[in-house]
């Protein structure tokens, strides 16, 4: 029975707006609220896919718990007792299905969506889900550039049951974009999304999907062993960092990616502080040989559980802010050591240095300030020299901003930064009068904030 | 309204209070105990008076296998160490404990959820829920949409969907989770007073009927206190040692 001009639960509902395989989104409202709201109701008759309810149960355990920006707001549901449905905010901006009538993409405008979406699945994994069907119909826009993931269907939450995973031997999922051990069955691993992403990326980038559209799970499971053509081999126009970042979110073993969300955002927002590897060159598929090899002796895809936020915990985002102008070789020392301390056991961690450099707008475009800026990051990579970090773990940041604090402030902001060390301006005076950077940063940052000092004597 | 569900505390005094007093802070409105008050433990006097002003207070408590052996003069079927304790709880017992623990139900159900200690299928019987088979067959044998047992002293959750299969999840300490419709939902409380999971925590679950929801909570407790005194009464000392290690 059409549910269309229906009152249910005090929620009016319009017209669909869609009809998917599992279900159906209507149009709706409520007295009152100009909200826009959407109804998914799920498709129940006799001789649909089973799979749809435990879909949707699915997805009416994991709304409620899932807040923020990155998702769609939820507002109400109903059990299988009556007719069952999920209500919530309408994203009405477009989806980034709509922009795929104009691949190839802008290079600026591929990385600028992948950040975007990077964004959203570093929110997600946060929240404990794997979303485990990033496509371009499940990527929206809110008006602001803010990517919303939507249908929550297929995804994984690992303080949840799993009812998709126990109750069907077929992985469900969009096969263009599926990740390789999703193929074959893992549903915990969040970087399952960052290979789902990649394959957005090279398909923004190139005009086409790395992996053809195979219609059975055979043809899907060719990426265990066959490489993508190199996107640079399909548009010489893509730099070398974003065939780098797109066939590394591609790479067959999870290991390889990137290890968070947040850090392929930060790649995606840095291009020019990408480690390039022999991906970045790679101008054609391996030899068939090579495949073939692959194919007959696959890596063992096995990837640990430690659920999608401990995944975050252990490859975080460290920033050290220092400013060399007003801290002693002491000092520096002693934030190093406590970098050093803080990478210590992580090898997913990175390390982003900054400096801010005071300047005024009037001041912009001047000689000597692009020469204090040069030295400023010379002076950045000398500090973090006895470091030893890898290339790529590693990068460096000169801001030049009239004030320190609120610099260093949208830095952490804008990149998703899970720490940030600094020192303690040593002297009292300057401290006085110029206020402290550390306090003002410690008492506003989005995360946790080391200060560090020397111990004074007496 | 938010139930605190308190199963397996086996005559361990500070992991029951410790229990009780968490409950409250988060909000508890009602305490369910679901059997097994004694055995093992060193306190199954003072947990027995602990639980019969509960039950004055409104709380409901049901009867474990350990606490119809204490009860009992017959032998009592157990393995050596459990029949050992029971021995020595009997004597522990006055006539008013006895009464207390005599009177106890085997279930029971509030609001389509069936609270018991062991496999619902045959209450007596104390048959353990410690894998999907059994819990199917305690889901099958009742209407309830949902049934919270104790007896194994493992956190588990278990469901039966639609298409007639058996999901089995081992939940996140802390973690609520929703005893969704449309699915039937079978709890295993972990032990108060013997936790067997690897964790020495004791462990209760708080159930919120009001967004139907579950979510296993787990309690630091004066460990070392409630093994002295399991020594100190000269019951086994393996008794005493299993409460650091959870095993």
């Amino acid at each position: 029975m059409p549910l269309t001009e229906r009152i249910i639960d005090g929620f009016k509902v319009g017209e669909v707006l869609h009809e998917g395989g599992m279900a159906l989104l209507h149009r709706a409202s409520r007295p009152d609220d100009p909200t826009p709201l959407l109804m998914k109701v799920p498709r129940m008759r006799p001789g649909e896919d089973p799979a749809a309810i435990v879909s949707f149960q699915m997805e009416q355990m994991i709304m409620p718990r899932l807040a923020g920006p990155h998702v769609p707001r939820f507002v109400a549901m109903a059990g299988f007792e009556a007719s069952p449905y999920i209500v919530m905010e309408r994203i009405e901006g477009p989806a980034l299905s709509e922009r795929l009538r104009d691949v190839p993409l802008p290079v600026d405008d591929v990385a600028a969506i992948g950040a975007a979406v990077a964004d959203a699945l570093d929110d997600l994994h946060r929240q404990h889900v794997v979303h485990l069907d990033v496509k371009p119909a499940n990527i929206l826009f809110r008006p602001d550039g803010t990517a919303v993931l939507v249908d929550f269907g297929l995804a994984h939450h690992d303080q949840l049951p799993d009812l998709m995973a126990e109750e069907f031997r077929l992985p469900y999922g969009s096969t263009p974009y599926m990740a390789p051990e999703q193929l074959l069955g893992v549903r915990h691993d969040p970087r399952s999304d960052l290979f789902a992403l990649g394959a957005l990326l090279y398909q923004l980038a190139t005009g086409e999907t790395p992996f053809g559209e195979p219609q059975h799970l055979k043809g899907a499971k060719r990426r265990l062993w066959r490489d993508p053509t190199p996107p640079r081999r399909r548009r010489e126009a893509i730099p070398p960092w974003l065939q780098e970042v797109i066939l590394r979110c591609l790479e067959v073993s999870p290991d390889r990616r990137h290890p968070t969300a947040a850090q392929l955002a930060f790649d995606l927002r840095h291009p020019d502080q990408i480690a390039l590897t022999a991906r970045a060159e790679r101008r054609r598929r391996d030899d068939i040989v090579t495949a073939l090899r692959r194919r007959l002796q696959p890596e063992p895809l096995a990837p640990r559980r430690v659920g999608a936020a401990g995944r975050i915990a252990a490859a975080p985002i460290l920033a050290v802010a220092i400013d060399l102008s007003q801290t002693t070789d002491e000092l520096a020392g002693v934030l190093r050591n406590q970098v050093q301390k803080m990478l210590g056991s992580r090898p997913g961690a990175r390390l982003a240095c900054l400096h801010v450099l005071r300047q005024t707008a009037a001041a912009a475009g001047d000689q000597a300030l692009r020469n204090r800026h040069v030295q400023r990051l010379v002076e950045l990579r000398h500090w973090a020299a006895p470091l030893h970090l890898a290339e790529g773990r590693v990068t460096f940041h000169v801001l030049e901003a009239p004030d320190a604090a609120e610099a260093i402030l949208d830095y952490a902001r804008a990149n998703r930064v899970d720490h940030l060390v600094m020192g303690a301006r040593e002297n009292s005076l300057s401290r006085r009068l110029l206020g402290s950077v550390a306090g003002q940063v410690a008492a506003e940052a989005p995360c946790s904030v080391t200060v560090v000092r020397r111990r004074r004597v007496g | 309204m938010r139930l605190a569900v308190l199963a397996d505390v086996h005559g361990n005094l500070e992991a029951f209070r410790a229990c009780l007093d968490h409950a409250r802070a988060r909000g508890a409105e009602r305490i369910i105990l679901l059997g097994d008050l004694v055995g093992y433990g060193a306190d199954p006097d003072a947990v027995v008076d602990t639980a019969m002003a509960e039950v004055a207070g409104g709380a409901v408590a049901l009867l474990g296998n350990h606490d119809e052996a204490a009860i009992g003069t017959a032998g009592t079927g157990m393995n050596d160490l459990a029949a050992l304790a029971i021995v020595w709880t009997r004597r522990r017992l006055s006539d008013a404990h006895r009464r207390f623990l005599t009177d106890l139900p085997l279930t029971h159900e509030q609001d389509g959820r069936l609270f018991v200690h062991a496999d619902a299928s045959a209450p007596g019987r104390w048959h353990y829920v410690q894998n999907a088979e059994a819990a199917r067959r305690s889901i099958a044998a009742t209407a309830a949409q949902a049934t919270i047992c104790g007896h194994v002293h493992r956190p588990a959750l278990y469901s039966l969907g639609e298409n007639d299969k058996m999901n089995a999840f081992a939940p996140v300490s802390g973690a609520a989770v929703p005893l969704a419709r449309g699915r039937r939902w079978l709890a295993v409380m972990g032990a108060v007073g013997q936790p067997r999971d690897g964790n020495p925590a004791a462990c209760y679950g708080m159930l919120d009927t009001a967004r139907c929801d579950i979510a296993w909570q787990r309690v630091p407790y004066d460990i070392d206190a409630a093994a002295s005194k399991i020594r100190a009464a000269g019951l086994p000392a393996g008794l005493a040692d299993r409460l650091f290690l959870g095993r």
